[in-house]
């Protein structure tokens, strides 16, 4: 059982979104996140200009068995690609275990994806 | 004079009154939305403060200093509470109210130069000073029939500029007298913490929601089509009925020459169109034209607009990046510079004694007086305001509270949560 975490530009969220779920996965989870990286961006305010180094992406988490690790992360690179700087990573680490909170049952078994 | 027709002159000063009420809300809303979110309850509190005084104050003693009977020209009898010395077609009353909702317009421009660091207590004692004293004073010598505005032959307006200072709804007497108080409180006040960088640049602080900013904004424009058209105080009969269509034409024109010039100003210094500014551009070119919105053609008012939304850009770097003082709102460029600006342009730009129209220098310098000392006035006071206060009682909160937000500290409730 893998936790995968991926940081993607926020335009690339809903076609990255619809491939996850046509694919073998059927819940995850998103939030919005700030990073701060060595890119700048110019801003005016009032007459005020400044930089600033704040860079808005969306992080997705999701936790499957072994076997789906590869297709996943195969999915989120085709997805969220444009070539350009800044399109993200891709974070992938081994999850204990995992409990159902309606069942009680615990194990990778109680993970709803696909067989 | 006709019933009807003084009762439509009623009807239109009360429904006019009611949309420069509705500017106390165009205010609230600018200023909470250049404001950062820690600090919404607090700016949107300050603003129901300045009308809630001034309405108590202003009907108490502000409308007799304003109006009242008095032999020099300098300042009536407070009138307490009782409004019978008033003697004008209009009903007292409403005159009252149509009054009141100006000097709370006057009094509400303050509030967001000085916002995320005032004192809630001293804002309340220098809300309470701006109706019951200094703009009723200042308003006595103009429209309470006071010295500066005095026609007759012997008066001192005509003897020295054969003209009399003209200020048809308030450039000079509600906004650059609110602009003044502005910069002098925000002088007084100190910058907000984090906006001056050690090396003395000065840094953005981003407000809260443009999209509040721009509705107050709006919403200050359709009441400006009570303050200036309304002004006129009269709708029947031909000459009034023209008169109130031409202000509202002029008024319309010169905020949107004065939102168009700061768009193409930021574009061109800045490399693109700044909205926050374009916003202060649009109520720059208002307040330039309110005082002299009767007496400019509609070319004349594209012009004060223009002028005014070109200065403004200028103004407000001058402030902030040479004087280093913290102005969040921009209400020291916005309706001090430009109603400044507003008043002595309208000197050169009246189509009846205009200095560009033929009429000679002399209106142009009665309007230069008259701005002079009006603006003067403000300034002594808010001195005296603003640093006796800072001495007695204090005028900012601790850093502390500056930083987690006026809301949880002063008021101890939030506006987002």
């Amino acid at each position: 059982m893998k936790r995968i975490e991926a940081i993607i530009r926020k335009t690339k969220f809903e076609d990255v979104k619809e491939a996850l779920l046509s694919s073998d996965i059927d819940w995850f989870e998103y939030h919005d996140v700030h990073g701060i990286g060595q890119s700048r961006q110019e801003r005016i305010y009032r007459g005020v200009q400044y930089s600033t180094d704040v860079i808005e992406r969306v992080a997705l988490t999701i936790v499957c068995r072994d076997q789906f690790v590869q297709p996943t992360v195969k999915v989120i690179i085709e997805t969220a690609h444009t070539g350009e700087v800044g399109d993200g990573r891709i974070f992938v680490s081994d999850m204990i275990d995992t409990w159902s909170i309606r069942t009680g049952e615990h194990g990778d078994t109680v993970l709803r994806d696909k067989k | 004079m006709n019933d009807i027709a003084l009762s439509l002159d009623t009807v239109w000063m009360l429904l006019a009154a009611m949309l420069v009420f509705w500017m106390q809300p165009g205010f609230a809303l600018c200023e909470a939305g250049f404001t950062r979110g820690k600090n919404t309850a607090n700016i949107l509190f300050k603003n129901f403060v300045d009308f809630m005084f001034g309405s108590l104050l202003f009907w108490f003693i502000g409308f007799g200093f304003m109006f009242g009977s008095d032999g020099s020209g300098f300042i009536g009898m407070p009138n307490w509470g009782d409004l019978s010395f008033y003697h004008g077609d209009l009903p007292v009353e409403g005159f009252l109210m149509f009054e009141t909702v100006f000097c709370a317009t006057s009094a509400t421009i303050v509030s967001g130069a000085m916002a995320e660091r005032t004192k809630f207590s001293m804002y309340v004692i220098y809300s309470a000073v701006i109706s019951l004293f200094i703009y009723p004073i200042e308003g006595h010598w103009t429209w309470g029939g006071g010295w500066l505005c005095n026609e007759t032959e012997d008066g001192f307006m005509m003897q020295t500029f054969g003209a009399v200072f003209h200020d048809f709804a308030g450039s000079a007497i509600v906004h650059s007298v609110g602009g003044v108080l502005a910069l002098i409180g925000a002088m007084a006040l100190g910058a907000r913490r984090g906006k001056y960088a050690k090396d003395g640049s000065s840094r953005a602080i981003p407000g809260h929601s443009l999209t509040l900013a721009a509705l107050g904004v709006f919403i200050l424009w359709l009441g400006w089509f009570g303050f200036n058209p309304g002004s006129q105080l009269a709708a029947s009969g031909e000459v009034n009925r023209k008169a109130i269509c031409h202000v509202l034409l002029t008024t319309n024109l010169a905020a949107a020459a004065g939102g168009i010039a700061t768009m193409f100003v930021t574009w061109l210094k800045y490399g693109k169109p700044s909205f926050s500014l374009m916003l202060n551009g649009v109520l720059a070119g208002l307040v330039g034209i309110t005082a002299g919105c009767d007496l400019v053609s509609p070319v004349g008012a594209v012009a004060i607009g223009l002028i005014c939304g070109i200065v403004l850009v200028f103004s407000i770097e001058f402030i902030d990046h040479q004087l280093h003082i913290d102005d969040p709102v921009g209400a020291s460029s916005v309706h001090g510079v430009c109603g400044i600006l507003g008043t002595l342009l309208t000197g050169l730009l009246s189509t009846s004694g205009g200095a560009l129209y033929g009429g000679g220098w002399g209106f142009f310098g009665a309007q230069c007086f008259g701005i002079l000392v009006i603006d003067l006035w403000a300034a002594v006071c808010g001195f005296a305001l603003f640093y006796g206060i800072r001495k007695l009682h204090g005028l900012r909160v601790d850093a502390r509270i500056e930083d987690e937000g006026l809301d949880v500290y002063e008021h101890g409730e939030t506006c987002y949560n």
